[in-house]
């Protein structure tokens, strides 16, 4: 059982991280054709090899640390980022279980856990801490700018992000991610029976992952680089790894709340082997994550950032009634037409 | 007319749509306008193999014209040298047998300085020193940067464009 979780934990971590590094190449490739430019082509065949170059040039480059800075706190800031963000895919699942010589194995590192989307919150309440330390202990006023708004940002959309993840728990009756899943491949998608709590939750995964239009901790023109201003070589790159990172989570957490995980609509009726199907799910649940991961990056270059009263606005006047509201509709529906 | 009005009257006092107070149709319309932009042809030129071509009126860097008959216009009259703001240019003057009487027997410039300004063509009496389409001046020492005679003399040839474009400025 240990060893078959060490192996799902390693083979998850590296395929993350590859995927995050792809992703920085995605995000500069999608930016550039946006923009009517051909974008990053030098390195490797179509600069495929970009990403290690860039990874390399951050390995070599001096580590700073500010002699202003709290050097306990400011170490530890950029750790605590990046294992919230990885540690969140330990409760998603990838694919259904596959059953290999009569032994069964759930495509997730923690299966069966019955309170994943709790621990899903839960974790990213903690993500915070890493940004508003990091932006406390770098002893600069634009870090500590950056990490008090990360604050007030992130606490004011979990709320929201909470009341969205509220209306899908309705619907499934539990909080386990298998079950939420299963709830789906048994009747339609919760995006069709929850349309608004998607957008709810689509609205405040941006908020939570600081992406733009929400990207206000590191808004460049007003605060230099925001949270991690004073960062440097290693200890920045993890910032920036985990930034992406938190992208894989949300678009993963997305897909199986909302468009059915590994689910694919009449592939279950087709008589294939479980090895096959497991397959298949794996492959859709990659693909839809990848839809949402392209539209995190769409939104980025198309909608400006918003102004600091404008995001709280947003966020307490608008988001959160309408997330109170959705409770009651997705009560209301579960009550009369599902139940 | 509820067309005109609705692209024409974007003044910042004016009420908002109830559509456009919701925000989402409008991101939906910026997405597509993006989304569109993916396709489009690219501007980028990919430099080192895909190179300009500087039309006739670009200044780049100034070179002596080698007439026909393989000798240099230029009289060593020294006005260009005159004229330089950055004091770029040296003319050292010496006599010859040709019609032309004096010739430059070190003409040179120094490309740090230079700033294409192209005074020194603009008050050459004999249109001995014109801008050519050089752009790509790349130097390893600052020996490198000096421009003498043999780097600067250029068959009048190649630089028929140059020419043609100052007769057709001239009147």
């Amino acid at each position: 059982m240990i060893l078959e979780a060490l192996v799902k934990i390693v083979l998850v971590l590296i395929v993350v991280l590859t995927a995050v590094s792809y992703l920085v190449l995605l995000e500069r490739w999608i930016s550039a054709w946006i923009q009517d430019r051909i974008g990053p082509n030098r390195v490797g065949p179509l600069g495929l090899l970009q990403p290690l170059a860039d990874v390399l040039k951050l390995l070599l480059k001096e580590d700073i640390e500010p002699t202003q800075a709290q050097k306990w706190f400011h170490w530890v800031a950029p750790v605590i980022s990046i294992t919230v963000a990885f540690s969140v895919l330990a409760v998603i699942p990838f694919g259904n279980s596959i059953t290999i010589g009569g032994r069964e194995i759930s495509l997730a590192i923690a299966s069966n856990v019955d309170i994943g989307a709790l621990y899903i919150i839960a974790m990213t309440s903690v993500g915070v801490y890493g940004i508003t330390l990091a932006g406390w202990s770098s002893g600069s006023k634009y870090s500590l700018l950056g990490g008090l708004r990360s604050s007030a940002q992130m606490i004011s959309y979990e709320l929201t992000l909470g009341l969205g993840l509220l209306s899908v728990v309705i619907l499934t009756g539990g909080l386990d991610m298998g079950e939420i899943i299963r709830s789906q491949a048994s009747g339609t998608w919760n995006i069709i029976r929850a349309p608004l709590g998607f957008i709810i939750f689509l609205v405040s995964s941006f908020a939570e992952t600081n992406r733009q239009p929400f990207d206000l901790p590191e808004a460049e023109p007003e605060l230099v680089g925001g949270y991690h201003t004073e960062y440097s070589s290693m200890k920045f790159a993890l910032f920036f790894l985990a930034e992406y990172a938190n992208m894989i989570t949300a678009s993963a957490v997305m897909t199986v709340l909302f468009l059915g995980g590994w689910h694919v609509p009449f592939v279950a009726d087709m008589g294939l082997s479980s090895v096959v199907l497991g397959i298949i799910g794996v492959a859709a649940f990659a693909l839809k994550t990848l839809g949402f991961l392209f539209f995190f990056i769409w939104v980025r270059w198309t909608v400006p950032r918003f102004r600091y009263d404008q995001l709280m606005d947003l966020g307490w006047k608008v988001l959160l009634p309408l997330g109170i509201l959705n409770i009651v509709l997705t009560a209301l529906e579960k009550y009369f037409l599902i139940h | 007319m509820q067309h005109q009005t609705k692209y024409n009257n974007r003044s910042p006092n004016r009420k908002l749509t109830f559509w456009e107070k919701l925000y989402l149709p409008e991101i939906v319309r910026g997405l597509l306008t993006t989304f569109k932009h993916i396709f489009r042809p690219k501007f980028t030129r990919q430099y080192p193999e895909e190179r300009w071509d500087a039309p006739d009126s670009f200044r780049g860097r100034p070179v002596l014209v080698l007439d026909d008959n393989n000798v240099e216009r230029c009289v060593a009259c020294g006005l260009c040298s005159r004229v330089c703001p950055p004091l770029a240019i040296e003319v050292q003057a010496s006599e010859t047998e040709l019609l032309k009487e004096r010739y430059p027997v070190r003409f040179e410039i120094n490309m740090l300085r230079c700033i294409f300004c192209g005074f020194c063509e603009e008050v050459c009496p004999e249109e001995a020193i014109v801008m050519s389409k050089d752009y790509e001046l790349v130097f390893r020492n600052p020996e490198d940067a000096m421009y003498s005679k043999d780097r600067l003399l250029t068959p009048k040839a190649e630089l028929k464009g140059r020419l043609d474009f100052l007769k057709s400025m001239r009147n």
